[in-house]
């Protein structure tokens, strides 16, 4: 019987979607070792994010309300207490950065090893066996985590959003450990903002790369086509590194992991790294002057020419396709 | 400013698609493919010596040791950063099957404690085991603020003001020294790191310098302390362990190239159906 933490992450005062694939991770945990799991809210907007988690099969929601910007120093001392005073075998979160930068502080308050980005977990007698890609995604270990408190991030893409579950018994507020963040200063956020779907949550994935040539190209050619899909926007490390578009658009080993049910690289040729953010891509589609690019090897559709012809020519043909 | 930058090797990330696992799924091997260091950290060398000189004359107000884990090759693997700069190594003697993240940040917390330094910088994950949880695991350790996936530091005073990267955007932070960084990729960026030394308007070349030949064949002179973990009295285990490795599943079918965009979009409506 394995009691599994939750940690969600909280964004704009309220709950941020991603946090439903750790709790998906909790479900398959309990359900499969005959356990419970609790979903810690901490930072600002606890109240809202909690409201948001009744229906998700948590038995409470645990809150506990920060002021003033996220730092790992001032959550990871509750995080670390929370687990260690409610007894859980796991604790977890998506392996978001929030995830990422929190959840490994925490581990070394615990003495815990930490299953890192885990893509599944097998139950095995009561042993959590836990597959995680390596080697940008080329390469799958199987693990187990040996310490009293297991710590575990769980990658987005690989654990569907979890769906409604009962068992709901309230939420309930737990005390802040002051300690740990007096020498670290939150100073400010700088936010893109965009009308579009976020990239790791979105059913299509429209990406440019480097030979789109210009940050006003990706304006004017590229993202009509992302629009007529209406598709979230995503680059290759190149396009982001030569200033076309912001970093946070990066799809790769590093940026974001993004599996949508339809990927459409333009003008990306395919290097390892850009290629372990999106291969768990349901249909892919490339767009590319040289059919021997490494995208090949992933594609399913690949369309041979010149982008400056062939984006225009499918923006207007996909309009009329959804139209 | 003394600065620590932890390095590893790792089989040539360029070439990672040609990893293999043995018949029995037990060992995963990098036979053919070159050590190389690792991407992440070869930039932490770069923004540490940054850091410490006057990048338009050359002058040099500082130390960065380099710190590397494993068996007698990674000496060789400390030698790039000390051929770039980087002034003496220390190599803690390990078998690599000895380590985990947990180990290391234990290993490394142990060092930090005999070498002092104001600053741990190193790469935000190694691409062979892709964790990403080293540098936070050790800020924690050692009670030290961190900046994790940092992409700009500027130095002020005896604090660092870092912009890191994360999925919404760029969160700046600033952290009172002694502190752990651990860097992204456009750390390297011409005009990413600040130190007051260096003139504003000096730009460097993108990415990680190259050793010079004269570098090089100074590195050879550099001292390389070796230790043991027990010397440094840890005597920790790895807490996460592996036991089978497996290779992805190849994409079902192979590509099909089509002619044109009306082709594209009725394969997209009638065959894939995603449109």
């Amino acid at each position: 019987m394995t009691d599994v933490l939750v940690v969600a992450e909280l964004l704009d005062g309220g709950l941020r979607r991603n946090t439903l694939s750790a709790v998906r991770f909790a479900q398959e945990v309990a359900g499969g070792t005959g356990g419970g799991f609790d979903v810690l809210a901490i930072g600002e907007g606890t109240a809202a994010a909690a409201e948001a988690l009744t229906k998700c099969g948590a038995r409470k929601v645990l809150t506990a309300e920060i002021e003033g910007g996220y730092l790992a120093e001032k959550y990871a001392p509750t995080v670390a207490e929370v687990a260690r005073s409610g007894g859980y075998g796991v604790v977890t979160a998506t392996a978001s950065t929030y995830g990422k930068d929190l959840l490994p502080r925490v581990a070394a308050r615990l003495d815990a090893g930490v299953a890192s980005d885990i893509s599944a977990v097998k139950i095995d007698g009561g042993t959590l066996h836990y597959k995680r890609p390596m080697y940008a995604g080329n390469v799958f270990g199987w693990c187990t985590v040996e310490s009293a408190v297991q710590v575990v991030t769980v990658r987005q893409t690989e654990f569907e959003a979890a769906g409604e579950g009962d068992g709901y018994a309230g939420a309930e507020s737990v005390g802040v450990e002051g300690a740990g963040s007096d020498r670290v200063e939150f100073v400010s956020i700088e936010a893109a903002k965009s009308e579009r779907p976020e990239l790791t949550e979105a059913s299509i994935v429209v990406s440019g790369g480097r030979a789109l040539a210009s940050s006003e190209n990706f304006k004017t050619v590229l993202e009509p086509l992302v629009d007529a899909f209406g598709a979230a926007m995503g680059a290759s490390r190149a396009a982001c590194d030569a200033g076309y578009v912001p970093n946070d658009l990066q799809v790769g080993q590093t940026g974001k992991v993004v599996a949508p049910r339809l990927y459409v690289a333009v003008g990306i040729s395919g290097a390892i790294q850009h290629l372990a953010g999106m291969k768990g891509s349901k249909v892919i589609v490339a767009l590319n002057k040289d059919k021997e690019a490494p995208i090949a090897q992933v594609a399913d559709y690949f369309l041979v020419g010149d982008l400056f012809k062939a984006v225009p020519e499918l923006t207007t043909a996909v309009q009329k396709a959804r139209s | 400013m003394k600065i620590l930058v932890p390095v590893k090797r790792v089989a040539d990330p360029d070439n990672a698609n040609k990893m293999k696992v043995s018949a029995d799924g037990s060992k995963v091997t990098s036979d053919g493919l070159e050590w190389k260091i690792n991407p992440f950290d070869e930039y932490a060398v770069e923004a540490a010596l940054r850091l410490v000189e006057n990048g338009a004359t050359g002058e040099k107000k500082g130390e960065v040791v380099v710190v590397s884990l494993g068996p007698d090759e990674v000496q060789t693997t400390l030698r790039q950063p000390l051929a770039m700069g980087a002034d003496r190594g220390v190599h803690i003697k390990t078998s690599d099957d000895a380590l985990d993240s947990s180990v290391v940040a234990k290993a490394l917390k142990a060092l930090v404690d005999a070498e002092k330094p104001d600053l741990v910088l190193m790469g935000k994950q190694a691409v062979d085991g892709d964790s990403n949880t080293a540098g936070q695991m050790l800020a924690e350790h050692l009670g030290w603020p961190m900046a994790t996936f940092a992409m700009s530091i500027t130095k002020d005073g005896d604090a660092l003001v870092v912009g890191r990267e994360v999925d919404t955007g760029v969160l700046t932070v600033k952290v009172s020294l002694p502190a752990v960084v651990t860097v992204d990729l456009r750390i390297v960026a011409p005009k990413s790191v600040k130190n007051g030394a260096t003139p504003d308007s000096h730009v460097y070349a993108e990415g990680a310098r190259y050793a010079s030949l004269k570098g090089i064949m100074a590195a050879k002179k550099k001292p390389i302390d070796v230790k043991s973990l027990g010397d440094l009295g840890v005597s920790a285990t790895p807490l996460v362990k592996y036991s089978k490795f497996e290779l992805p599943a190849a994409r079902s079918g192979s590509v099909k190239y089509v002619e044109s965009v009306d082709e594209l979009v009725g394969l997209l409506k009638t065959q894939a159906k995603v449109i």
